[in-house]
């Protein structure tokens, strides 16, 4: 596909996502939708562009594997999903009722496509790791890509995989950090601060790409050379990314790890979302 | 004071050493062997450790099978999620590290990515309860009491070199999380001399008596067994059911032992008195309402000494004279 054409396909793919995304919070009258809007154009290139699976079989060994390391996102792992035909646009009414496949908390258990429990943070990019190794083993050419948050740069964990990771040379893991600034108790850089976050990973001996998280041009390119590097070490992408992203209104509330969305105001954030991509204004 | 007279220094036991007695017959490694053996007909089988190769026996795998043995340096929490990883790609890893470090340290890494999935990976752990003098930062006190409150998660306490060996492929083969406490280096070898096998999930009567049961599990059933000879030089008959499974329980087998009437039972474990074998089996009988004359035999719930590993199982009462003269003294 022509580059232009490309990116205007992913660009409503990404659309979507954030619709599904929004339709799950209004369903819940909650959740992580700050994140999801801010993720969604990071997921829609991983979903339509990057990654090799088959949406009839989430288990074909032939996959590449995308853990979702901060189970809290998991809104924007399901609408990626949808997105994806692993799982049906309708179910996402079920978003976080009993019984459903669709828990707040991603669970590897509960929903086709979800590769980890997460929640527990800092535990992606350890199974990453073992991963890898394991399909390098199977002489498996699949790629594992951890999505991981900012937050999770805290945990100790983190690092270790890193280490290891280039230790182990392994070209066929990608890690995605969000920064997207925002932690349970305020941003992540006043939290503990984690900058110059591009050199440490660097300094571990991992291949590294910064880029603005919602200039889906700049995400594309970065996923692009990251799977085409031939060095024989680890990759990672790490994604500047603005929580509420489409959405105007939520864009510029008071940031919040959990952003507060009133009952009126679903339909308002569909409504808005919706104009600007009859506008072409949403990217 | 005169050489006749002066008594042999007793030092520090050291994490290599073995916790085998004078005299004891032994064999070297049992576990690694067996897993170097099993694994010529497992491609699947994997081995990890957290720069503990040598202290666990997983060298002699890695030697045999240089290309399924994974280095993961000093991270136990990057070696249990990393196990998980593998197994997710259909690999059954052996993970190794000290027994402390596994349950202490990584914790949630073993009951998240490992369990919550019921991921096939088997954590091998050595130095469990007191089999170190190096003080509480290497010994595992605790552990079964940790990870026996994880859902699915079978915990092993083999008892000598015979048992590891037959533990391995019956861990293997079993589908699913396995804890299994490890004896290193040089280790006794006892269970030869009875009609035993290893069955996981089942307890074994090794002797019979009339007196005194215990129900032992790990190297504590070797110390009932020497007990028991000791006891019956006193006329003691004491029966000895080891319990080298500890989670599930062999319900069945522990009820019915402990429901004959008329005998003390003793619960022995390497492992404090809070949370193991002993309280297990104590709410097993009164769940079931069956009340013998109850004691346990396990360490005490404190923060252990260092010294010689002599020494300590006297002092918290795991040798097997202080176990023969507690025993005499219950009975009086």
């Amino acid at each position: 596909m022509e580059r232009t054409a490309l990116i205007k396909s992913i660009s409503q793919a990404a659309y979507r996502i954030r619709r599904y995304a929004l339709r799950m919070g209004e369903v819940q009258g909650q959740g992580y939708v700050g994140q999801a809007l801010g993720l969604a154009d990071m997921l829609a290139v991983a979903y339509t562009h990057a990654l090799n699976y088959q949406p009839q079989d989430p288990e074909w060994e032939g996959r590449d594997r995308f853990l979702l390391s901060h189970g809290h996102f998991a809104i924007a792992h399901y609408a990626a999903l949808i997105e994806a035909g692993i799982i049906p646009q309708d179910e996402l009414e079920t978003y976080g009722s009993d019984d459903s496949r669709l828990p707040m908390s991603g669970m590897a258990s509960y929903t086709p496509g979800m590769e980890m429990s997460g929640g527990s943070l800092g535990q992606g990019l350890v199974i990453a790791v073992g991963m890898a190794l394991g399909l390098r083993l199977k002489k498996n050419p699949a790629f594992v890509y951890n999505s991981m948050s900012d937050g999770e740069l805290d945990e100790g964990s983190t690092w270790e995989a890193a280490m290891s990771a280039a230790h182990h040379g392994l070209a066929n893991l990608i890690c995605l950090v969000d920064i997207n600034n925002q932690q349970a108790d305020g941003n992540s850089n006043k939290i503990l601060g984690f900058e110059p976050i591009a050199d440490k990973w660097q300094a571990f001996g991992w291949h590294v790409q910064r880029v603005n998280g919602n200039d889906i041009e700049a995400v594309l390119n970065a996923f692009d050379i990251a799977r085409k590097l031939p060095d024989a070490k680890p990759r990672v992408i790490i994604l500047d990314t603005l929580m509420g992203t489409g959405v105007p209104f939520l864009e510029t509330r008071d940031k919040n790890h959990f952003i507060r969305v009133d009952a009126a105001e679903w339909q308002q954030a569909l409504a808005i979302l919706d104009a600007s991509q009859t506008t072409g204004a949403a990217q | 004071m005169s050489t006749a007279t002066k008594k042999p220094r007793l030092t520090t036991s050291a994490m290599i050493a073995s916790i085998a007695g004078e005299g004891q017959r032994t064999k070297a490694a049992p576990f690694g062997h067996a897993l170097a053996k099993l694994a010529e007909t497992r491609p699947e089988i994997v081995g990890m450790t957290a720069d503990l190769s040598k202290y666990t026996d997983l060298h002699i795998f890695a030697q045999a099978h240089p290309d399924r043995f994974f280095q993961m340096g000093m991270a136990e929490q990057l070696l249990m999620g990393a196990a998980g990883g593998m197994a997710k790609e259909g690999f059954t890893p052996f993970a190794t590290t000290y027994a402390t470090f596994a349950s202490r340290r990584a914790f949630d890494f073993v009951h998240q990515v490992i369990c919550e999935e019921h991921l096939n990976v088997k954590i091998v752990c050595g130095l469990p309860g007191l089999t170190t003098g190096y003080g509480p930062s290497h010994q595992a006190t605790e552990d079964v009491a940790m990870f026996r409150g994880i859902p699915g998660l079978t915990i092993v306490d083999p008892c000598d070199a015979l048992d590891i060996e037959q533990a391995v492929p019956a861990i293997a083969e079993h589908k699913g999380p396995v804890y299994m406490r490890l004896l290193r280096g040089n280790v006794p070898l006892v269970l030869d001399e009875y009609d035993y096998k290893f069955e996981l999930g089942k307890a074994k009567l090794l002797r019979d008596g009339k007196d005194v049961l215990f129900i032992s599990t790990g190297l504590m059933t070797m110390r009932a067994l020497e007990t028991a000879k000791a006891l019956a030089a006193d006329q003691i008959d004491v029966a000895v059911l080891h319990v080298p499974t500890i989670k599930p329980l062999d319900v069945a087998t522990i009820l019915r032992e402990a429901g004959r009437s008329g005998r003390l039972v003793v619960v022995a474990e390497n492992h404090t008195v809070i949370g193991g074998l002993g309280e297990a089996v104590a709410t097993l009988l009164l769940s079931n309402g069956v009340t013998p004359s109850f004691r346990q035999m396990a360490l005490p719930d404190e923060f252990l000494a260092a010294g010689a590993l002599p020494t300590l199982h006297d002092r918290y009462g795991i040798s097997s004279a202080v176990m023969a003269t507690r025993i005499k003294g219950w009975l009086d």
